[in-house]
């Protein structure tokens, strides 16, 4: 029967489509490139403008004077076209978006690979390029392939000190970075209900690295009280017998804390097995896990310890890290030792601040491990707040149950 | 105008190359586009950038995975690469070779080495290389018709000033 991604879309899977585009988004970054390419088209306007969201996440605030021209530049047009503008500060544009933006069944589309975070809530997101994006501000509407789908399937209960984003590699590594090349993945089974918004945006954030189009839960209770925060009213979606094209099995108690190592995120190795592996830097951000909830995490292991290596901690949003200042999280982390960096992608892109040497190795909550990504000859592993926070503690990766 | 058939050496590259390999982020702020056809594959191997002229780019599975940057196409356009072919693409990547006029062809070309003469023929639908013609999935009209008038841009330019 029909999928989620059918369902929204319209059609079958493998038929292309023209579709208006329900709210279109971009960053710093893409934003210019798409601005280049839209003055290029000679465009008469912005077909709507109230559905485009330029949001500065990536080089926030600008690291030298090349990208404030560049920032200054797409800040103007912005004002000029009257999209919404979101400045430094506001944080990534993935969870901008998710903080009430964006309502279940709408496809939404950003020019960043992660977009598919957005699936969480129910809607079809995807990732574009700037001239994609260029012609959605020109026309409201893109193409699309509609998408096969492949059916992750969720049971049980994660034990103690395991995170959704163990949870995330664990299924990356089964799938492999091409497990899902084309397609969208649907999260189902019995304990897609009892996850929480936040895992959702950490598993959905993470179908890009497995190749698929999206990630996606269906609008439930969940989805409900999440959105219910933001004043933004929630269909619920029911599955109806969806088709895949395949099915993974995800037993949740089976799955231990975990790091992706260098440099493939598909490739994981149990925590416990790289025990003792030294650090120079750890980095707990992003649009995987910069969330409230993950600072929170992160706060509650570390609070009362000091930190051995220097630890980055970059809060995903304006929001989350309101909420972490008013609740006392960030006075915890400061006092465990750790640095807070301004809301948005921070060192993830190895663009500014905390970019690594050659020969040093981080320990990030970050999304990939690509060679070179943080900085040209180290090492990345990627893992929990959980397993950052304690491998903080002691300068080496360390099995958060060890100090939970 | 995009070429929509041509031929060329290969320049052999592996599986999974993400797009941070072929042009690193560190380079992406600038509106030159020459710029990062100097610093395509830096990461990857820093000899390739003056091979790709005139080549056709034959890469593994899951080309271009990663980040959505369209500079990554860009760069390999400037470069001067005629085509990219692989058995698989990340689908962003591939969107945005069509939108930069760079044409892709989703095809396995088993036992092609560097150097080796590759043609190609994206309305016919095939590869020929070492005397074996490859057929590959054909593009959807709405791409051939992306591509064939040279990009994004150029599509736009022709549509809304018809």
């Amino acid at each position: 029967m029909t999928t989620l991604s059918e369902k929204i879309l319209g059609a079958r899977a493998g038929t292309y489509i023209d579709r208006h585009v329900d709210k279109a988004f971009c960053h710093d970054g893409t934003g210019i490139q798409a601005k280049i390419i839209y003055d290029a088209m000679g465009a008469p306007g912005i077909a709507f403008p109230g559905t485009v969201y330029i949001i500065y996440d990536h080089i926030a605030p600008a690291n030298n004077s090349q990208t404030a021209e560049l920032q200054a530049e797409l800040r103007a047009f912005a004002r000029e076209y009257k999209v919404h503008f979101l400045d430094i500060g506001s944080g990534i544009c993935h969870q901008v978006m998710a903080e009430g933006r964006v309502a279940p069944g709408e496809v939404v589309i950003g020019a960043d690979s992660h977009s598919c975070t957005l699936g969480a809530l129910g809607a079809f997101a995807t990732g574009v390029g700037a001239s994609d994006m260029a012609g959605i501000w020109v026309s409201g509407e893109t193409w699309l392939r509609v998408p096969d789908s492949v059916g992750i399937h969720l049971s049980g209960s994660t034990g103690a000190g395991v995170e959704w984003k163990d949870v995330a590699l664990s299924y990356i590594a089964e799938l492999g970075m091409d497990g899902a090349t084309y397609a969208a993945i649907e999260f189902t089974g019995e304990s897609a209900s009892s996850v929480p918004m936040e895992g959702r945006l950490t598993l959905c954030n993470m179908a890009v690295e497995a190749g698929a189009k999206t990630g996606l839960f269906y609008a439930d209770k969940e989805t409900e009280r999440y959105l219910a925060r933001f004043s933004v009213s929630c269909q619920v979606q029911v599955p109806e017998s969806p088709d895949y094209v395949k099915d993974c099995y995800l037993d949740l108690p089976g799955i231990e804390p975990v790091c992706a190592v260098p440099h493939r995120v598909d490739t994981i190795k149990p925590v416990q097995d790289l025990a003792g592996t030294s650090l120079d830097q750890v980095f707990i951000g992003t649009c995987t896990n910069g969330r409230y909830e993950d600072m929170a995490r992160a706060a509650r292991i570390l609070k009362g310890h000091q930190v051995k290596v220097r630890t980055i901690v970059v809060p995903a949003s304006g929001l989350d890290y309101l909420q972490a200042v008013s609740t006392g999280v960030i006075a915890d982390l400061i006092k465990a030792g750790c640095t807070i960096g301004p809301p948005g992608c921070g060192p993830c892109l190895g663009a500014h601040m905390g970019v690594l040497g050659k020969g040093e190795t981080a320990l990030s909550t970050a999304n990939r491990n690509f060679k070179n990504r943080m900085g040209v000859g180290a090492s990345y592993y990627l893992c929990s707040p959980s397993t950052a926070a304690a491998s903080a503690i002691h300068g080496e990766i360390t099995d958060p149950r060890e100090v939970i | 105008m995009t070429a929509l058939k041509g031929s060329g050496p290969a320049v052999c590259i592996g599986e999974d190359i993400d797009t941070d390999l072929v042009i690193a982020g560190r380079y992406l702020r600038t509106k030159d586009w020459n710029f990062w056809a100097e610093h395509v594959f830096e990461d990857l191997d820093p000899g390739l950038a003056g091979r790709l002229k005139g080549a056709v780019l034959v890469a593994g599975k899951n080309m271009g995975c990663g980040s959505s940057r369209e500079q990554a196409a860009r760069a390999l356009h400037e470069a001067g690469v005629q085509a990219v072919i692989a058995p698989t693409f990340a689908r962003i990547f591939f969107r945005n070779c069509i939108n930069v006029g760079l044409p892709v062809l989703e095809c396995e070309l088993p036992g092609c080495h560097d150097g080796m003469m590759v043609s190609f023929d994206c309305i016919e639908g095939w590869v020929e290389t070492g005397g074996t013609r490859h057929v590959f999935r054909p593009l959807s009209p709405g791409m051939q018709e992306i591509l064939s008038s040279g990009g994004l841009i150029e599509y736009w330019k022709r549509r809304l000033h018809r």
